[in-house]
């Protein structure tokens, strides 16, 4: 990642660092080092042969800066299922502009799994945590991993006891307050999967202020071996507003690592996934659905490396385009020498309702094994006039057959949001949000 | 012809992968033997370890053709000697049309043999009366190799090849699988055709369809990779009617 | 990974023509007009004064050497394709070397390396042919081109102009000045600014309104000065409603050296035309050890008007290392561009090549086939953009990118970029990386077709779409350079 001279809003991302409260010793130095990387990268630009940040211009970071959201308090957790998918049977943990609120939280400390916040009792979980934290998010050339780790104010551990099968999903809801503008939050979470573990993992973010904020959330996880998690990321952002998350994962022998993300609203969006499938025999699955409208800009950097025999990762993402928004979806397998019998998929499909929307897909694959089968596919394009004559011919009007198409392109996607509060939660914003995508009035 | 003995055989690397555990026979020439089986006895396999199929590694045992152990060699080698393997799933090959691949194989043999290679002209009116003579329609030679071929049609296509390549061993591997009674008698047809008395065959197969229209010198039943019977046609009636129940109680290992 | 080595002192030879030089300028021997080595205003001015350029021509070369100067400082050489060599240093390079003593070249077939008669002889190269080829005899046109007009009382009756880019630039200036750099122009990339200073011929065509050539123009490359630059410019306009195909072959002798070829081609279909430009590149590859080898920076890129297609197939075995996106700018409504490559790495070669497709006009389709074959070490990318401009309504695109690996210890990647600025485009991308199916491979032998036969049916079979595009003759010889290419990669 290459950086020109650092912008004048360093300085003020800098004062809030020099704001962080007393933290065990080991912490420190961390958030000091990530820091520190953070200064030397600065934010990424597209510079001519950054390939990784090719089709985001994040130039608006260099000239406005956003600070450290204060503590903010929220109402009684009998709003947060209006908000957000919920169910009082899961095992919530409600972080509120970047700060763990014990108060709405639920079912913490249960069987087979516990979730706390370990900036606050770090000494205490030192032992567990140190090995792990950073290892898979490294701070090295990622200047947003960096950034959260320098100043992340709660840290959420998840572990899920060895052998565990839980039976409800962990919730993380982060939910950025309604408050003043140009406010920044650095969710983090790190997820410590026991060894045959079987675990559902939800992350949602929900943005309740109108004005331009600035998230960046971090999620890490570390997977026994033979442990299987699933994963899904839901980001409801505002259009004034930059979300640039980053989900890091790595699978031992055996494991499973699943994740689905659904996308919408923000600004400048960033959804930047990546698994190391470190032993033989691991396997990932990869999927999303971004929705864009206005002048929404939604990124998707999936990468997966396949470093041993047998491994097998699925990347499958949807688009929709609307407005003048724009969409990027830049898939990479990397399959290294040696990671032979190794399956790997990678597809992106895009449907475009606009002139004035653009969709950048990049599926690539780097392949240094022979013994392998690989494949990816992309495809960008409208409305299919066929299916609408056919649901036309039996008498639908115009505008509900293309809805219809629209949400149908939307539902093999949705559908794996398995637990049912959360997907119905999903096709309620679907139904919001298809009717009021800018399609020059085909919906 | 064929001599196969004490034959212990194995997926590579694959530990206790043995599927022929120790199979012995002999085939003379103008003999058509039929092997007989479950699924899973070992059928396939010994019909691919006989060409040479280096996914399989023989562990004991040889396989003398011709007064020769093939064991080493390579499957181009086997088949210059004279040994035909029709395929049970024959692979498809895109752009590799069916005259020049059989030509370029067809070439490969005389070459190997010191034999004299058929002009272009020669090859194609063979090639023609063959099509011809196998009743295979014409169009499919104008495509990839087995690519878009129906099940039916993949069969025949071997049958053509075998008419061309005129092997002095054939073995056809559940040829008969997936046919209906009209492919079955252009199969038929065309190994009772070339029945010869220094031409062998072996067929392996599940039912005793086939072997209704090519009647076998010798029967084999196969079980848990060994022939553990072996007999005239009536052993193939004996499966028909009573299926393998008696051979599997007899012959199959304590645990399975 | 060991990349080829530039070491130009290596050979006396070189030495000896160092000695030639003035010090203070150009060297205008009977046997040898050699510009010294490096480059320099004078080098550019020396190169367009030998050719007799009108001063435009200069004029023009000159602004895309200053160019190159702020390139070269910006360090604009590009670095984003997965290929990698040493720094290419430019001043330790000849850029102008043409005809020399034939005490240079080998004095009888006796001396030529057997290893490269060999190849000759497998790819069925006539025998005077192959002296040419391999530096025996020497004739005027050793670094530059050679330029087979045969047909050419034909050609001139029907109009058609087919002559060396000097030959143009003296006889036909107009055409020449009219569209020399308008598809490619010297700013667009670093090789291709530094071919627009020293290029030293090329080929050109231009075809009239309406007519539709006859016959294939072809044009036959050969580098052979051991560390001089290779830079040749074609240029091909197919007036409305006229038909080229053109056939580009390219080979190099042996050499330890690794050597500069940064060509520009540039194409232009006016409306209603149509061009097809064949390539098979069979440039010294290097040693099996990756000792020396052509690098191949090349840059082609057709101009498509209303109704023209303009179609590249090329077939790459060759060069140490490959980069070349041969490219359409389909400008005009219902223009068509076409791609079909297979490009093969064997030992240690490095090829990254693809296309762009630009849509602009409407109704602009097109199509790419690629299949790319990794062997031994060889490293083998796919890069190509498509991109439809907001105002390309209802354009088209299908790409097909296949890669196959032979052996664990090559590589084989696929780049693609897709970018769609327009709802009523419909693009398709698929691509597939695997190895040669050991069922294919053992139903083959099974019928007695050996193991390298049986890979080389296979590999040719699968590359069947992209080779039945190039005129018969050309098929059969790049079905037998797979062939020869792939030697030693199987078994």
């Amino acid at each position: 990642m290459t950086t020109t001279a650092p912008p004048s809003t360093i300085a003020s991302y800098e004062r809030d660092f020099l704001k962080h409260e007393d933290r065990a010793d080991w912490l420190s130095e961390l958030q000091r080092q990530a820091w520190t990387e953070f200064e030397k990268l600065g934010f990424p630009t597209t510079r001519r042969g950054n390939e990784l940040w090719k089709y985001t211009d994040l130039r608006r970071l260099d000239s406005q800066a956003f600070n450290l959201s204060e503590a903010a308090s929220m109402a009684a957790s009998g709003e947060l299922s209006k908000i957000a998918p919920w169910s009082d049977d899961w095992h919530s943990a409600v972080v509120i502009d970047g700060r763990f609120s014990p108060d709405l939280s639920r079912n913490v400390e249960s069987a087979g799994v516990s979730i706390s916040d370990f900036a606050s009792t770090a000494d205490s979980l030192r032992q567990k945590i140190e090995p792990v934290l950073g290892s898979l998010a490294t701070v090295e050339d990622n200047a947003f991993v960096a950034l959260n780790t320098a100043l992340f104010q709660s840290g959420l551990l998840v572990e899920i006891g060895d052998d565990a099968e839980l039976d409800q999903p962990v919730h993380i809801l982060n939910i950025v307050s309604d408050g003043p503008d140009h406010r920044a939050i650095y969710p983090r979470t790190l997820l410590i999967a026991g060894s045959n573990s079987k675990a559902v993992v939800i992350e949602s973010f929900v943005n309740l202020s109108s004005g331009p904020q600035l998230t960046v959330p971090v999620f890490e996880a570390s997977l026994g071996a033979g442990a299987e998690l699933q994963h899904f990321r839901v980001q409801l952002e505002n259009e004034q507003s930059l979300h640039l998350g980053t989900t890091r994962s790595e699978q031992p022998a055996g494991a499973v690592f699943n994740s689905t993300t659904f996308a919408t609203g923000p600004a400048i969006g960033r959804n930047d996934v990546h698994t190391n499938l470190a032993e033989e025999g691991a396997e990932t699955t990869l999927h999303g659905l971004y929705i864009t409208n206005g002048q929404s800009h939604q990124d998707n950097e999936i990468s997966t490396t396949h470093h041993k025999p047998h491994g097998t990762s699925h990347q499958f993402y949807k688009g929709i385009l609307a407005g003048k928004s724009r969409a990027v979806f830049s898939g990479k397998v990397l399959v290294q020498p040696g990671a032979m019998k190794t399956v790997a998929e990678q597809k992106d499909l895009n449907l475009l309702l606009s002139h004035g929307a653009e969709i950048d897909t990049k599926p690539s694959l780097e392949i240094y094994a022979d013994d392998v089968k690989c494949a990816h596919g992309a495809t960008a394009g409208h409305v299919d006039t066929s299916m609408l004559f056919y649901l036309m011919s039996r008498g639908i009007d115009r505008q509900d057959a293309a809805k219809m198409l629209v949400t149908g392109f939307a539902t093999e996607i949705i559908d794996e949001f398995e637990p049912e509060p959360l997907r119905e939660f999903l096709y309620e914003k679907l139904d919001q949000i298809v009717p009021k995508l800018d399609s020059e009035g085909i919906l | 012809m064929l001599e196969v003995t004490d034959l212990h055989a194995q997926v590579v690397d694959m530990e206790d992968g043995e599927i022929l555990k120790g199979l012995s026979l002999k085939v003379n020439p103008g003999e058509v033997h039929a092997i007989m089986g479950p699924n899973g006895s070992g059928k396939s396999t010994f019909a691919n370890v006989l060409a040479g199929r280096t996914d399989y590694e023989v562990t004991a045992g040889d396989i003398v053709f011709e007064g020769e152990s093939i064991l080493e060699a390579a499957p181009d080698e086997r088949a210059h000697k004279g040994l035909f393997l029709a395929f049970q799933y024959p692979a498809e090959i895109p752009g590799v049309r069916p005259w020049q691949f059989l030509k370029a194989a067809l070439d490969a043999k005389h070459e190997a043999n010191g034999e004299k290679k058929l002009s272009v002209r020669d090859f194609s009116k063979l090639f023609d009366s063959k099509v011809d003579e196998v009743k295979i329609n014409p169009d499919l030679m104008k495509r990839s190799l087995n690519e878009g071929f129906s099940g039916g049609e993949k069969k025949r296509n071997e049958m053509l090849q075998l008419a061309i390549l005129e092997p002095t061993l054939a073995v056809l591997d559940e040829t008969d699988s997936g046919l209906d009674v009209d492919a079955m008698r252009i199969v038929s047809d065309a190994v009772n055709a070339l029945r010869s008395p220094d031409r062998s065959f072996i067929l392996v197969t599940h039912y005793n369809r086939l072997l209704h229209h090519i009647k076998p010198d010798v029967v084999h039943v196969l079980v848990d990779g060994r022939l553990v019977e072996t007999g005239g046609p009536e052993l193939a009636e004996e499966v028909e009617r009573d299926g393998y129940k008696r051979f599997l109680e007899e012959h199959a290992p304590a645990s399975a | 990974m060991t990349t080829p080595s530039k070491t130009p002192q290596t050979i006396s030879r070189t030495t000896d023509l160092s000695e030639m030089e003035y010090k203070w300028g150009f060297v205008t021997d009977v046997d040898a007009e050699i510009a010294p080595k490096g480059l320099s205003e004078d080098t550019v001015r020396f190169i367009s004064a030998k050719k007799n350029e009108p001063e435009w021509l200069l004029e023009w070369r000159l602004k895309a050497y200053r160019h190159w100067l702020t390139l070269q400082e910006s360090d604009a050489e590009p670095k984003w394709a997965k290929v990698e060599y040493p720094p290419i240093d430019y001043q330790d390079m000849y850029y102008y070397s043409a005809p020399k003593s034939p005490e240079d070249g080998p004095k009888s077939m006796d001396e030529v390396d057997p290893e490269l008669l060999e190849a000759f002889d497998k790819l069925g190269v006539p025998l005077h042919e192959r002296e040419k080829l391999a530096g025996v005899a020497v004739d005027a046109v050793f670094d530059s081109v050679s330029v087979a007009t045969t047909f050419a009382d034909k050609l001139e009756e029907l109009g058609i102009i087919f002559c060396s880019f000097n030959e143009a630039v003296q006889n036909h200036p107009e055409l020449v000045k009219k569209y020399l750099g308008s598809v490619v122009p010297y700013t667009d990339n670093f090789f291709a600014t530094l071919n627009s200073a020293v290029f030293s011929d090329g080929s050109f065509a231009y075809v009239p309104p309406g007519v539709k050539c006859p016959i294939e123009l072809m044009t036959y490359f050969r580098i052979n000065t051991e560390g001089s630059g290779q830079f040749e410019r074609t240029l091909i306009i197919a007036d409305k409603d006229a038909y080229v195909s053109y056939l580009e072959g390219c080979t190099a002798p042996i050499r330890r050296t690794s050597q500069l070829h940064a060509a520009v081609v540039e194409l232009v279909a006016l409306d209603d035309a149509e061009i097809k430009y064949s390539t098979v590149q069979n440039w010294f590859p290097g040693t099996k050890d990756g000792v020396g080898g052509v690098y191949n920076f090349v840059t082609k890129r057709g101009r498509a008007d209303r109704n023209s297609k303009i179609s590249w197939t090329q077939v790459e075995t060759g060069s140490a290392i490959t980069w070349k996106y041969p490219s359409v700018i389909l400008r005009g409504d219902n223009s068509v561009g076409e791609f079909y490559s297979v490009a093969l790495t064997n030992n240690h070669q490095q090829a990254d090549t693809g296309t762009k497709m630009i849509h602009i006009g409407k109704n602009t389709k097109s199509t790419i086939v690629s299949k790319g074959i990794s062997a031994g070490q060889g490293q083998n990318t796919y890069r190509g953009q498509v991109k439809i401009m907001p105002g390309a309504e209802n354009s088209t695109n299908h790409t097909q990118c296949d890669s196959l690996l032979i052996g664990d210890r090559c590589g084989a990647h696929t780049v693609p970029y897709i970018e769609v600025q327009n709802p009523t485009a419909q693009l398709e991308h698929e691509a597939s990386t695997s190895k040669v199916s050991d069922d294919q491979l053992f139903y083959l032998m099974q019928r007695g077709i050996s193991e390298e036969e049986a890979h080389h049916m296979i590999i040719t079979g699968w590359s069947r779409d992209v080779i039945r595009e190039l005129p018969f003759e050309f098929a059969m010889e790049a079905s037998q350079l797979l062939k020869v290419s792939l030697e030693g990669a199987v078994g």
